[in-house]
């Protein structure tokens, strides 16, 4: 594996590698632990854990690389999924009340187990892309597919409509991790435009939670199975 | 340039005022006026493409082509009937007091940002801003869709939301995929690499497997939001629980959108891939939808509901043409979409009035529309009639093209859209009938409904049948071209 820098570097690049290789593992292991978590003020805060990872691999990644954008989309993801974002969705799970509420019937060890055959499966799927690419994060492609797959799985086995929600945002988090790995990143008009869609959307669903609130008393979901082909 | 700006600025301009504006009560007029203004932009915009082909804008981030000028002036049209067809229907809602007038502030703000999401996905050269539009469409519509706030209507937009999020959250991963095969391609350009041109120029150079994978996640995700079985769990949904206008644009528009974004990632993924790969995939995708969809079109019992299913299987019947490429059946698939957009929302304008005037969505309460108010009963009947393939009506002539090109080219799937069809018609024929005639016990309405929107589509949908523009022609032609591959 050549390395674009000098070799008095090396030392530097190799504990850069190291770092980032770690930040990989750390959002791998944090994405686990999401899956295994039934509390919900628990997995706002791992998402806050997750952001945060992934702010400092893109901080990393800029310095490392000297890509100014990469600088930019790094604060950004501070400001945005460590800052804002956590912080909404504290103030939410406190307005709704459901701070303490934890998922019912959620089986870890079956979601676990699921979510190791889902990592091997991203894993087999990148394959052809991390051969091509020439970034210094390429074997973490791999890992982003995992964490987007894993939040999907997320996603299916949470009844609770903030749970959903949570693993919407890991997915995205999964993705911009995924296009850093990949490319440094995506142009900034779109990273931009793409933080501002996850802003949005927030907002929106913020709205919506105490719509849904209002009308059915809970953020269970089951409550809202009446539709279908039913009628 | 001037048109383009106009014609984005203008509902972004009616989004803003009509959310802090103090015009509450005009707001529905003023609603039709920037929708207007809209569409006057957007003609003015076509005339100027027609007259000096393909543009390209503002530091090459906007581009206008053949394919995408006719869905840009048919967004703007239906657009501004749509808001003509919501001015009375939404009063009346309110009289019905199903809504507040509070509450039409948000509908009507949201409505221009709607559109402004839409002519930007269509008319933006960066498939990264494509895609930020598209979600956008999403986040506009979703609080569209519960603005009853009835339990059916929240479960709606809860689903429509969480599953064309991730939906889109896929296409995404596609996204960045394309990009990353750009680079490559293009090496270090950073913003051009995403921009539709350049990628279209260098499409031969694109690394095949990449894109082959780029491609599976782009179709799942811009597929949710076309409504391509078996993704389309939150079509139905969302089109009977949202207020009828805002069925209208999902349907006739929002559909026919992310349908165009599929045809643009398919044209890169032909061009790397030299396969039949894509088509394939178009082809499958869509020959279950419309398969499919017509088995549930019988289960229904709620006329939006029924409708909604009729557009998943005409969309599936477009994407199932643009699957089979060449030129005939793109020209086809085209036309198909132009059709059943004007066709679908004049259907739905009629379908609101029925359902207020029954004061319930459900068929069987819905009797003898022609007793009561002609015009209605016979615009939803003609509107059948014409989005059921009967001549002369435009879809015929789309779906005759599409079946005559599958029986020479795909000779397999002659039998499955046939009895689909004949399937689809039986089911809806027959439901509407009841509803169109015999007794009835329905109400008269507070306010007159609009129905001039009803019968200017269903004569576009007439005319498209009996003779196509020559410039309209022209243009599907040169997209034919840029998109038909083989």
């Amino acid at each position: 594996m050549t390395d674009p820098l000098l070799p008095s570097a090396a030392i530097h690049v190799a504990i850069d590698r190291q770092l980032l290789d770690a930040c990989a593992a750390l959002q791998l292991l944090i994405a686990f632990a999401m899956l295994a978590q039934r509390r919900i003020v628990s997995l706002v805060n791992l998402l806050a854990a997750q952001g945060a990872v992934l702010a400092a691999a893109t901080l990393l990644l800029a310095w490392r690389t000297g890509q100014g954008h990469l600088y930019v989309s790094g604060v950004l993801t501070l400001a945005l999924k460590v800052a804002f974002l956590p912080w909404l969705l504290h103030r939410l799970i406190d307005r709704l009340e459901v701070r303490f509420d934890a998922e019912p019937a959620l089986n870890v060890s079956g979601n676990l187990l699921a979510g190791l055959l889902v990592v091997v499966f991203a894993f087999g799927l990148a394959q052809p892309i991390t051969h091509l690419a020439s970034t210094a994060m390429r074997n973490a492609i791999g890992i982003a597919l995992g964490v987007v797959l894993l939040a999907f799985l997320m996603m299916i086995t949470r009844r609770k409509a903030i749970s959903q929600v949570i693993g919407f945002l890991s997915m995205e988090n999964g993705l911009f991790f995924g296009a850093m790995s990949a490319t440094y990143g995506m142009p900034m008009v779109v990273e931009l435009g793409v933080a501002l869609d996850v802003l949005v959307a927030m907002l929106v669903l913020g709205v919506f939670f105490f719509q849904i609130r209002e009308q059915f008393d809970s953020l269970d979901l089951h409550h809202l199975e009446s539709l279908g082909e039913r009628r | 340039m001037i048109e383009l700006v106009l014609m984005l600025a203008t509902p972004a301009a009616g989004a803003t005022v009509l959310a802090f504006g103090r015009w509450r009560r005009h707001a529905p007029e003023l609603n039709a006026v920037f929708s207007f203004a809209t569409f006057l932009a957007a003609s003015a915009l076509t005339v100027r493409v027609i007259g000096q082909g393909p543009q390209l804008l503002i530091g090459e981030q906007f581009y206008i082509d053949p394919f995408n000028v006719f869905l840009v002036a048919l967004t703007a049209f239906v657009g501004l009937t749509t808001a003509l067809f919501s001015r009375p229907y939404m009063r009346i809602e309110i009289a019905h007091g199903r809504i507040t007038a509070a509450r039409l502030r948000l509908y009507h703000s949201m409505y221009q940002l709607f559109m402004l999401t839409m002519l930007a996905a269509l008319t933006t050269n960066n498939m990264g801003l494509l895609w930020v539009s598209l979600e956008a469409a999403t986040l506009s519509t979703v609080l569209l869709v519960t603005l009853y706030r009835t339990p059916r209507s929240l479960e709606a937009g809860w689903k429509y939301f969480i599953l064309c999020g991730v939906g889109i959250a896929q296409a995404l991963f596609g996204t960045i995929l394309l990009y990353f095969a750009a680079e490559r391609a293009l090496g270090a350009e950073g913003v051009t690499a995403l921009l539709w041109t350049h990628l279209d120029g260098v499409k031969s150079q694109l690394e095949p497997a990449v894109l082959a994978l780029a491609f599976v996640f782009l179709l799942v995700g811009y597929g949710t939001k076309a409504g391509l079985v078996p993704l389309h769990s939150w079509l139905a949904d969302a089109h009977a629980e949202g207020p009828t206008p805002i069925s209208a644009v999902l349907s006739g528009l929002l559909l026919n959108v992310a349908l165009y974004a599929i045809v643009r990632c398919k044209v890169l993924v032909e061009g790397s891939l030299h396969s039949a790969l894509p088509s394939r995939m178009l082809m499958g995708f869509g020959i279950a939808s419309v398969a499919l969809a017509s088995v549930l079109l019988w289960r229904q019992r709620d006329i939006k509901r029924l409708f909604a299913y009729s557009s998943i299987e005409h969309m599936g019947l477009a994407t199932f043409a643009f699957g089979m490429g060449g030129a005939v059946a793109t020209f086809a698939a085209l036309l198909h979409m132009t059709v059943h957009s004007l066709t679908k929302s004049a259907i739905f304008f009629a379908t609101g009035h029925a359902a207020q005037k029954a004061g319930s969505q459900r068929m069987e309460d819905i009797r003898g529309l022609v007793t009561l108010s002609p015009t209605v009963g016979w615009g939803l009947m003609l509107g059948t009639l014409a989005i059921l393939g009967l001549p002369p009506f435009g879809v015929f002539a789309s779906e005759f093209l599409i079946l005559t090109t599958a029986m020479r080219e795909q000779p397999w799937a002659i039998p499955i859209l046939l009895a689909a069809l004949g399937l689809a018609f039986a089911a809806i024929f027959g439901r509407v009938q009841s509803m169109v005639f015999g007794e009835t016990n329905m109400r008269r309405l507070p306010h007159a409904p609009a129905l001039l929107p009803v019968f200017a589509h269903l004569a576009l949908v007439l005319l498209l049948g009996l003779y196509v523009p020559p410039y309209l022609a022209g243009w599907y032609e040169a997209a034919a071209r840029l998109i038909g591959g083989h």
